[in-house]
C-alpha cells in the first residue's frame, strides 16, 4: 500500500474500466440485447464479491482470527440492517459493541 | 420524486462519510479517497478497492475484481432508453453519472421525466459521493488506530448494511454464503486480497446451477 505508483495505477484501471462499461452499454444497446441471464450472474458475482469481503474483513487480521469483538460488532450490525434500522444507526452500533467487547 | 432523490442523495453522502474516513484510519492517503470517489463515482467498487488494498491485495489485481463488481453498468446503459445520458459533449458526463441510483429513477420515471430524474440524481450523487467521502477523509485524518474505539468493525458493517438487501433472494444468498466460507477457508492459506477474489468460485457453481433449472 506504501507503493503510489501501484495505488495509481490500480486507480486509473478501475476509472477508466468503469466508464468504459457506462459507454459500452449505451453504444451497444442498438446492436444486441443482453440475455436477462447475464444480467442475473453479474449481480450475483457483484454480491458474492461484497459478502466475502464482509466474512474476510469482518473475522481475518492478516493470515488468522480477528478475535471475537469485530465480527460481535459487525452480527449486531447484520442484525439491525435486516430489521431495517437506518444506515447511522447501524454502523456505529458495529463500533460501539466491538469497542464495549474490548473493555470488558 | 424530488424529495426521494434528496433522501437518496443524502444517504449516498452518509456512505460516503464512512468510507473516507475509514480509508484514511486503514492507512491511505488523504487524496486517495477523494480523487477516487470522483473519477470511479461507483461507491462498492471503491469499498471493495479500499478494503482489499489494505488487506494487503495487489492494487493492479484488485482493481479487476472492482471491474468485476461494476460489470452492471453495462446492462443500465442498455435498459436506458435512448437520449436520456445527454447529446454531444453532455453525453461525456451523462455517461459519468450513471450508477445505481439513477438509473433506478430513470427507469421508474416516465418517458419524459426519465431524463430529468437521470440528471437530478446523478448530479445529486456526484456531489453528495465526493463530498462526504472528502468529509470523511478529514475527520479520519484525526483517528490513528484503527481498532481504537471498535472503527475496524464499521467498515465490514457498512458493506453489510448496503449488500444485505440482495441477500433476500434465496440463489443469491446461497451463492453468497458458499463464496463467503471458501473465502474464510482460504484466508490461512493464500496471500492477502486473494481469498475474496476465491469466492468467485461460488458464481461459477450459481452459473451452473441456473443452467440445470
Amino acid at each position: 500500500m506504501k507503493d503510489n505508483g501501484l495505488l495509481i495505477t490500480g486507480m486509473v484501471i478501475l476509472s477508466v474500466g468503469t466508464y468504459g462499461f457506462r459507454l459500452a452499454g449505451q453504444l451497444l444497446r442498438a446492436r444486441m440485447r443482453f440475455p436477462p441471464r447475464a444480467v442475473r450472474l453479474l449481480e450475483t458475482a457483484a454480491v458474492v464479491l461484497l459478502t466475502a469481503l464482509v466474512a474476510v474483513t469482518a473475522f481475518t487480521q492478516g493470515h488468522g482470527f480477528a478475535g471475537y469483538a469485530r465480527p460481535a460488532g459487525v452480527a449486531v450490525a447484520g442484525l439491525l440492517a435486516w430489521r431495517k434500522a437506518p444506515f447511522v444507526v447501524v454502523v456505529l452500533a458495529a463500533a460501539v459493541t466491538t469497542a464495549l467487547i474490548r473493555l470488558g | 420524486m424530488a424529495k426521494d432523490i434528496t433522501l437518496v442523495c443524502l444517504a449516498v453522502g452518509l456512505v460516503a462519510v464512512s468510507y473516507g474516513a475509514i480509508a484514511v484510519v486503514s492507512g491511505f492517503p488523504l487524496w486517495l479517497p477523494m480523487v477516487q470517489s470522483v473519477l470511479v463515482l461507483a461507491g462498492s467498487s471503491e469499498l471493495l478497492f479500499t478494503g482489499l488494498v489494505a488487506a494487503g491485495g495487489n492494487p493492479v489485481a484488485v482493481a479487476c475484481a472492482g471491474l468485476l463488481v461494476n460489470a452492471r453498468h453495462v446492462p443500465y446503459g442498455l435498459a436506458l432508453q435512448p437520449g436520456v445520458t445527454g447529446s454531444g459533449w453532455r453525453r461525456l458526463l451523462g455517461t459519468h453519472v450513471m450508477n445505481d441510483e439513477s438509473v433506478i429513477f430513470a427507469l421508474s420515471a416516465d418517458t419524459v421525466g426519465a431524463t430529468t430524474a437521470y440528471w437530478a440524481c446523478g448530479l445529486g450523487v456526484l456531489i453528495a459521493w465526493p463530498g462526504g467521502a472528502a468529509i470523511g477523509a478529514l475527520l479520519g485524518s484525526v483517528v490513528h488506530d484503527t481498532n481504537a474505539f471498535g472503527l475496524d468493525a464499521m467498515f465490514p458493517a457498512v458493506i453489510l448494511a448496503l449488500v444485505l438487501p440482495k441477500l433476500r433472494d434465496r440463489g443469491t444468498l446461497r451463492a453468497a454464503l458458499a463464496g463467503a466460507a471458501i473465502a474464510l477457508a482460504a484466508v490461512p492459506f493464500v496471500p492477502a486480497g486473494a481469498p475474496v477474489l476465491l469466492a468467485l468460485v461460488a458464481v461459477v457453481m450459481a452459473a451452473k446451477e441456473q443452467e440445470a433449472r
